[in-house]
């Protein structure tokens, strides 16, 4: 009777602390989110105020959306929104397409230089954009682009140069391998028989099947356009074509000293939460999608 | 040709015996291969050639010369270290000549690299130095800046890669389990992957501010007043252990996720098995659990390191690489010299060096997860 009140106990206190560190973690990875968005709705003075006490974290005080009003009436945070959008939603879509057909004849066609097209994808996996992002500056500022006013030399300030270099992805290609080839063959085979041609085989019986896989390569690709800095600011000098993440420099001037006095902190955290929000509330929507596509990037080790 | 009339059966449709149709099958196959191909051919294989190339020659983004064949010249500027020893300045008589509070005094290092005599310390400045008894060697640099990059790239990954995948793993066992609630602590954990780094850094620039950042007076609040606050940017010894806890906060949900699905991996059979050995949790956690997920850590700690190397849009944001060089890093600087000063050879030479970091990293991987299958 005693024993087994102790191992109760000994269970209990361990659950007890168990919580307890889930629970201070939970603070510590939600309080800066948490802290961004209640501060979006404070007055300059209050917000500096507040920063040093909880009250930092309570939506109190004198709260209005002035600072959203005050944020885009001093930087075009529309433009720069629908910047990012188009370029996330083409460039992901293409990329769907495009990548899903190579993984398509990598998969489930026969022919010759499959094996050395596989073996340059893999090799390109572990090649990270950094590495080719100068001379791919390069690259982009000599190649000619036919447009309304004919034809010109040069990608830079304009959409097609945050777009084209990235539709094709090394990982979504080798996502889409992965799961083509893990379909029963006999699906392919069937469809020959009929008559299919390997066009109508792709759009007709595999991408319908295939949902998840697609699901999967849009996020990550999403994500990874939506939060594009490095190239955006190599080529977008012109406003006109900056995303989300450029357009930021409105906000903020280049210095490291404290810098909280001098900046416009209620605007800045109003920006960080429009290009935030609909992000984290499309996470939680679909969280399970969101989990899954980060967990099959551990399946390729 | 007999073949061909021939009632098929599916085997015969696979094999090659049906030239027609392979050929048909080798065409479509190359069609839809071929966008993606030509996409990679144009932007990721022939920038990545170029890199070397551009290595070689003194290429900018707009000159009105023709580019030049400089050999390993940008190398020889990137990489040249060198050490010079020093011996104390002496008088005639034989004496140390002494400074004010009594130290030995020695040549400044700019004196010998700026003359004419000594041509093999031309280029070169002082990067550091140590007195070892009497003697100073001092470290010097043809790019002082590259290297201290260098440093601070390593350092910042030799910290970041086991911290992360640590705090990484003690998430994935604290959630691992069938109990209430579990889920909403997975959400919350992973809620800062899907916020941008950039937004993240401009959050942890107040966050860590000098006057008014809430980290400051979290601690101020802990200790009870007894701690100063600290402008942890600007401080050349802060600036990056702060850019670390902040970039592992904002990733680490990553790599919780890919702990669990590989501890999801490990048949529950094994944990039976040593339930009736009468393993404890720690032998159970030693025996089982690591064992199983040796691939998923070869993975994690690869990732990490390559990203970790990569190093750029924190800095960026955050610092520009100050104070006093001290957050400066390989990527930045090829940004600095590819981009802000259009020098395409010099930012491509990083950019080459940077390459071969991340290889060695990836034949590393190799090596470790073949060691296992064997």
């Amino acid at each position: 009777m005693n024993i087994s009140l102790t191992i109760k106990n000994k269970r209990r206190l361990s659950a007890f602390v168990r919580y307890g560190l889930m629970i201070i973690l939970a603070l510590i990875f939600a309080l800066p989110i948490v802290f961004m968005i209640v501060s979006s709705f404070k007055p300059h003075f209050q917000l500096l105020q507040d920063s040093s006490s909880l009250r930092a974290f309570l939506p109190v005080g004198d709260l209005s959306v002035n600072n959203y009003f005050d944020a885009f009436a001093r930087a075009p945070i529309s433009l720069f929104v629908f910047n990012s959008v188009l370029v996330t939603v083409v460039t992901v879509t293409l990329g769907l397409l495009v990548n899903s057909m190579m993984g398509f004849a990598l998969a489930s066609m026969r022919w010759k230089g499959k094996d050395v097209m596989l073996l340059v994808i893999i090799a390109t996996l572990i090649l990270p954009f950094e590495t080719i992002a100068v001379p791919l500056l390069m690259v982009v500022s000599r190649l000619p682009w036919i447009g309304a006013g004919g034809i010109t030399q040069g990608w830079l300030n304009s959409y097609h140069v945050q777009i084209i270099p990235f539709i094709v992805d090394a990982f979504s290609i080798f996502l889409f391998v992965q799961h083509f080839k893990s379909q029963p063959y006999e699906l392919i085979e069937a469809a020959r028989i009929d008559g299919a041609s390997w066009l109508r085989i792709y759009a007709q019986v595999i991408v319908p099947i295939s949902g998840p896989v697609f699901a999967t390569a849009a996020i990550l690709r999403g994500l990874f356009m939506w939060n594009q800095y490095l190239w955006p600011i190599m080529v977008t000098q012109s406003e006109q074509y900056r995303p989300v993440m450029v357009g930021l420099g409105y906000f903020y001037q280049l210095s490291t000293s404290n810098t909280t006095g001098i900046l416009p902190w209620g605007e800045v955290m109003a920006y960080l939460s429009i290009i935030t929000i609909p992000i984290i509330v499309l996470f939680l929507v679909m969280q399970q999608a969101f989990i899954e596509s980060i967990a099959s990037t551990g399946i390729k080790g | 040709m007999a073949q061909i009339t021939k009632v098929e059966t599916q085997n015969q449709i696979r094999s090659s015996k049906w030239p027609i149709e392979r050929n048909t099958e080798a065409i479509t196959a190359w069609l839809m291969a071929s966008p993606a191909m030509i996409l990679m051919i144009l932007f990721l294989i022939i920038p990545f050639f170029l890199a070397f190339y551009f290595s070689f020659t003194n290429q900018r983004l707009i000159s009105p010369n023709p580019t030049e064949f400089l050999g390993l010249q940008n190398y020889k500027q990137l990489l040249t270290i060198k050490i010079l020893r020093l011996d104390p300045i002496m008088t005639e008589s034989g004496e140390p000549v002494l400074d004010e509070e009594g130290d030995f005094t020695y040549i400044r290092e700019r004196d010998i690299t700026r003359d004419p005599d000594n041509p093999q310390y031309a280029g070169l400045q002082r990067w550091d130095s140590w007195d070892i008894g009497k003697t100073r060697f001092s470290l010097l640099a043809s790019d002082v800046v590259f290297m201290k990059s260098l440093i601070n790239t390593l350092y910042f990954a030799i910290v970041i890669v086991p911290g992360q995948a640590g705090l990484g793993l003690i998430l994935a066992l604290l959630i691992n389990r069938r109990v209430k609630g579990v889920n909403v602590f997975r959400t919350i954990y992973f809620i800062p992957v899907v916020v941008s780094i950039v937004v993240v850094s401009i959050l942890f620039r107040f966050i860590y501010d000098g006057d008014n950042g809430l980290l400051n007076s979290a601690l101020v609040f802990i200790t009870g007043g007894a701690f100063t606050p600290i402008d942890w940017l600007a401080n050349t010894t802060t600036a990056m252990p702060a850019i670390m806890l902040m970039s592992a906060w904002q990733a680490v949900g990553i790599h919780m996720i890919i702990w669990l699905a590989g501890l999801q991996n490990i048949p529950f059979t094994l944990y039976e098995a040593a339930d009736i050995d009468g393993a404890n949790a720690f032998q159970k956690f030693m025996y089982v659990t690591w064992p199983g997920l040796h691939n998923t850590a070869v993975f994690i700690l690869v990732t990490i390191t390559i990203a970790a190397l990569g190093l750029f849009t924190q800095i960026h944001v955050m610092t520009r690489g100050g104070p006093l060089d001290s957050t400066s890093t390989v990527i930045f600087q090829a940004v600095r010299k590819g981009f802000d000063m259009q020098n395409i050879a010099y930012g491509s030479t990083i950019s080459v060096v940077f390459f071969i970091l991340v290889l060695s990293v990836a034949i590393i991987q190799r090596y470790l997860t073949r060691e296992k299958s064997s």
